[in-house]
């Protein structure tokens, strides 16, 4: 087995476009669960939002390509505010329930035929991309310096994707230490006592909400122009819980732990299907036991092995502090 | 590599190990199809005839230039082609599934009209190598008996899909109870649930189909060898699923709840646990959709208006029987009693001597013994895949909540209306997307009465 090869691809992944893309839709995640309690189960329909919302802006609308990043923002805003207004008045677990219904909904909806004009069917959309790649100054197809290995595109992404994503989390750092970031995590804590000291919490529910709502819709508009498509099958529920492992693994609540958790989720990742892939060409694991699609079956277990184990036993994964962060509904 | 790690994530179903490869097969399948007679060795698909009853002439004609749709189970088009001067048509697909192939009506020629205005579709189950057959019998002249108009809302059509809304409610409720009672007893909205369903139809097709001999080869030595009778098997699934549900209860929850561990992390330890066991029947079981080998592609029969299988009407029957059963047991037993009010107030229920952690086991017990037979019952109605319990977790969900989370007797109500809405929905909107009405009706009715259509008030908190 190659270890070197291993270790390589899994540092380039974890600083590669899906660790940007998983960074900053798992931020958007931190700000409703971490920061406000609120139990969003289906994130990544945020994230479709954003992509559709790119997608469809340029070359459905035909509009301008950077009016159609707002576009995308607007997308998962509309989306928050459904959501949020007639479920953020009830308990957590219907909002939970709601969220991965809402997600699917966009899903089933956006891939159906009747709606192929608009949304590309269950291919999705492509070629909307183009006039974001004018810009691109890695002409080049593969990139190589140290243990990293990019494509020209990837690498125009990441060097984009990861100062956003670092200013984002420094917005919400500054944003969690004024009054409303006080506010929204006293709503977490409990919401009773934060009402009864007047503070509208259905009203900074659904602030958060679309906040959250708007950064995983930035996160969608990463994956859609990085992958220069959108498709429908991307945004499956099984996605939001990839996204809830890694914000686990870095900690609840804490400001560099999605940035942290997605890197490590990726790196672990790549690491244990390079594992397994190597065993299998050595013939340590035999082909009746697992042969070549397998070892991509067995990353989903070993993610959903991971977030139970992770739940149980390391609530607060790395950063986080059991007092602040007691997963609790109350 | 990015782009190749990203796609086997993108593609969960996908069975190749790199989602573009799939994708690039499909395209290929797409694009050979309407090109008849390019069936070749290892190719899979459909082979559709159409073919014309001239009463007068008393013969058979082909008919030309028909095209025929071929749809997976998402309702999406994986193929489509045009039958030639045989009345023949061969639609090679990707993957070995179930699909439903569908004749376009407005391709049809003139003077050739259907004999039943709604027969436009057949359920083929396409297996590797091999071209499944559909035919479809059309009558020159004008449609015989004189039915209701096509397409439009009919009385005919409109009792049909109620029954079939019914079917699939009674079959939802089966497979929801148990999610409604553990929740009621222990606050917990279970997940994992949809893979109590799925484990039920995978181990009944096991006894069903293979058999112990399938697992330890022909000389396996137990009475069981080759593949029980339909019943049996389903009695042993129930048996096993409800083995299975005091297992995850003995060995997992009960043991979170003594640990103090807060609702929302056990909750999100079952989306852990499910996403696990879900992945093991994949890797175990295929993603090939599979049928029971005990009546299959049995003919419908008349009732009425109405046309239905022998088996589903069978089923019917079966889970009306079953639910009846839940029904005389939380009402007329002492445990069923004291499951009613652990739900109901669980610490009145311990302070008034009812031991609540045994109780709770018998809920997960029942309950998963009752999604085992909810799997079959799907199963045998539909197709067993690895991912069935998945696919209905978000209408179980619907169901329960539209009755009332916590309520038996809710569920029942919520997840008849829920197969009702889905069915019904047909009527006006495409089939493919027959399962958001029933999603949004839930949104609607979590807005207006969010206690469900049973519950009460005080549960929202």
């Amino acid at each position: 087995m190659n270890w070197n090869s291993i270790f390589q691809q899994a540092i380039s992944q974890a600083f590669g476009l899906n660790a940007v893309v998983f960074a900053m839709a798992t931020i958007g995640l931190n700000v409703h669960f971490g920061y406000t309690g609120l139990l969003n189960f289906g994130h990544i329909g945020f994230v479709a939002m954003g992509g559709y919302g790119v997608g469809m802006a340029i070359t459905t609308f035909g509009l301008n390509p950077y009016l159609g990043l707002l576009v995308g923002i607007i997308y998962a805003l509309l989306f928050a505010l459904i959501l949020g207004v007639p479920t953020l008045r009830l308990r957590g677990d219907y909002l939970a329930i709601v969220t991965i219904a809402a997600s699917e909904v966009f899903r089933i909806v956006v891939r159906s035929t009747t709606l192929a004009p608009l949304t590309g069917g269950n291919t999705g959309i492509t070629a909307f991309a183009a006039p974001f790649y004018e810009l691109n100054p890695f002409t080049e197809r593969l990139y190589s310096f140290g243990p990293f290995f990019y494509t020209g595109p990837n690498l125009f992404m990441i060097t984009i994707g990861w100062p956003l994503v670092i200013l984002v989390t420094l917005g919400i750092w500054q944003l969690m230490r004024s009054p409303w970031g006080r506010v929204v995590k006293a709503i977490r804590e409990d919401e009773d006592a934060a009402r009864a000291l007047g503070k509208n919490a259905y009203w900074y529910k659904l602030q958060s909400l679309m906040l959250g709502g708007a950064i995983g819709g930035l996160a969608g508009i990463l994956l859609a122009i990085g992958n220069s498509t959108v498709q429908p099958d991307y945004f499956v529920p099984v996605q939001t819980f990839f996204l809830w492992a890694a914000l686990i693994l870095g900690g609840v609540g804490r400001i560099w732990s999605p940035i942290v958790g997605s890197m490590l989720f990726w790196a672990l990742l790549t690491i244990t299907d390079g594992v397994m892939r190597g065993l299998q060409s050595t013939g340590a694991i035999p082909s009746w036991l697992m042969d070549g699609p397998q070892v991509g079956q067995v990353r989903f277990m070993l993610v959903g092995l991971g977030l139970a184990l992770l739940m149980v036993y390391r609530p607060q994964g790395i950063f986080g502090s059991r007092q602040e962060m007691m997963l609790d509904a109350r | 590599m990015g782009h190749q790690v990203n796609n086997s994530v993108a593609q969960p179903k996908a069975q190749s190990p790199s989602g573009a490869v799939m994708v690039l097969f499909c395209l290929a399948a797409i694009w050979l199809a309407p090109l008849p007679g390019l069936a070749q060795e290892g190719e899979q698909g459909a082979r559709v005839r159409v073919l014309a009853n001239d009463a007068e002439a008393d013969e058979r004609v082909p008919i030309e230039g028909v095209r025929v749709l071929v749809l997976d189970r998402d309702q999406t088009i994986v193929g489509e082609g045009v039958t030639d001067a045989e009345g023949t048509v061969e639609i090679a697909v990707s993957v070995p599934s179930v699909y439903r192939v569908e004749i376009d009506v407005a391709t049809i020629p003139e003077g050739i009209s259907l004999r039943d205005p709604e027969d436009i579709a057949r359920e083929v189950n396409v297996q590797a190598g091999r071209f499944a057959q559909a035919v479809f019998q059309l009558v020159v002249g004008e449609g015989g008996g004189g039915g209701p108009v096509a397409g439009g809302i009919s009385l005919r059509r409109v009792l049909q899909l109620s029954t079939e809304g019914v079917k699939l409610g009674l079959f939802l409720a089966m497979a929801a109870i148990g999610l409604s009672l553990i929740f009621g007893t222990t606050g917990l909205v279970n997940f994992a649930h949809a893979e109590l369903v799925t484990w039920g139809m995978l181990v009944a097709y096991f006894f069903n189909v293979l058999g112990f001999s399938g697992l330890f080869g022909e000389t396996a030595p137990w009475i069981l060898g080759n593949g029980v009778d339909f019943f049996t098997s389903t009695l042993l699934a129930m048996v096993l699923g409800g083995a299975l549900g005091w297992a995850a209860d003995a060995g997992i929850f009960a043991p979170l709840r003594r640990r103090g561990t807060g609702l929302i992390a056990q909750m999100v330890v079952t989306i852990g646990l499910g996403i696990l066991i879900r992945y093991i029947f994949l890797y175990v079981f295929g993603g090939t959709g599979r049928f029971f080998r005990s009546y299959p592609g049995q003919q419908t029969i008349r009732l009425g208006l109405v046309e239905v299988t022998p088996k589903d009407l069978f089923a019917m029957g079966v889970a009306i029987l079953a639910l009846v059963g839940v029904g005389m047991i939380l009402q007329l037993t002492r445990v069923g009693r004291a499951m009613r009010a652990v739900s109901d107030n669980r610490d009145l229920a311990a302070s008034s001597g009812i031991d609540v952690q045994r109780v709770i086991r018998w809920v997960w017990v029942a309950g998963a013994a009752l999604a085992a037979l909810g799997g079959v019952l799907l199963g045998q109605s539909d197709v067993i895949r690895w991912d069935v319990g998945s696919n209905v977790l978000l209408l179980m969900f619907a169901g329960v909540t539209l009755g009332g989370l916590g309520t038996a007797y809710g569920a029942l109500v919520g997840c008849l209306l829920v197969g009702l809405g889905i069915q019904l929905s047909t009527l006006f909107v495409a089939s493919e997307l027959r399962s958001v009405g029933a999603l949004l009706l839930m949104a609607v009715i979590l807005l207006i009465r969010p206690q469900g259509i049973l519950g009460r008030r005080v549960r929202i908190g």
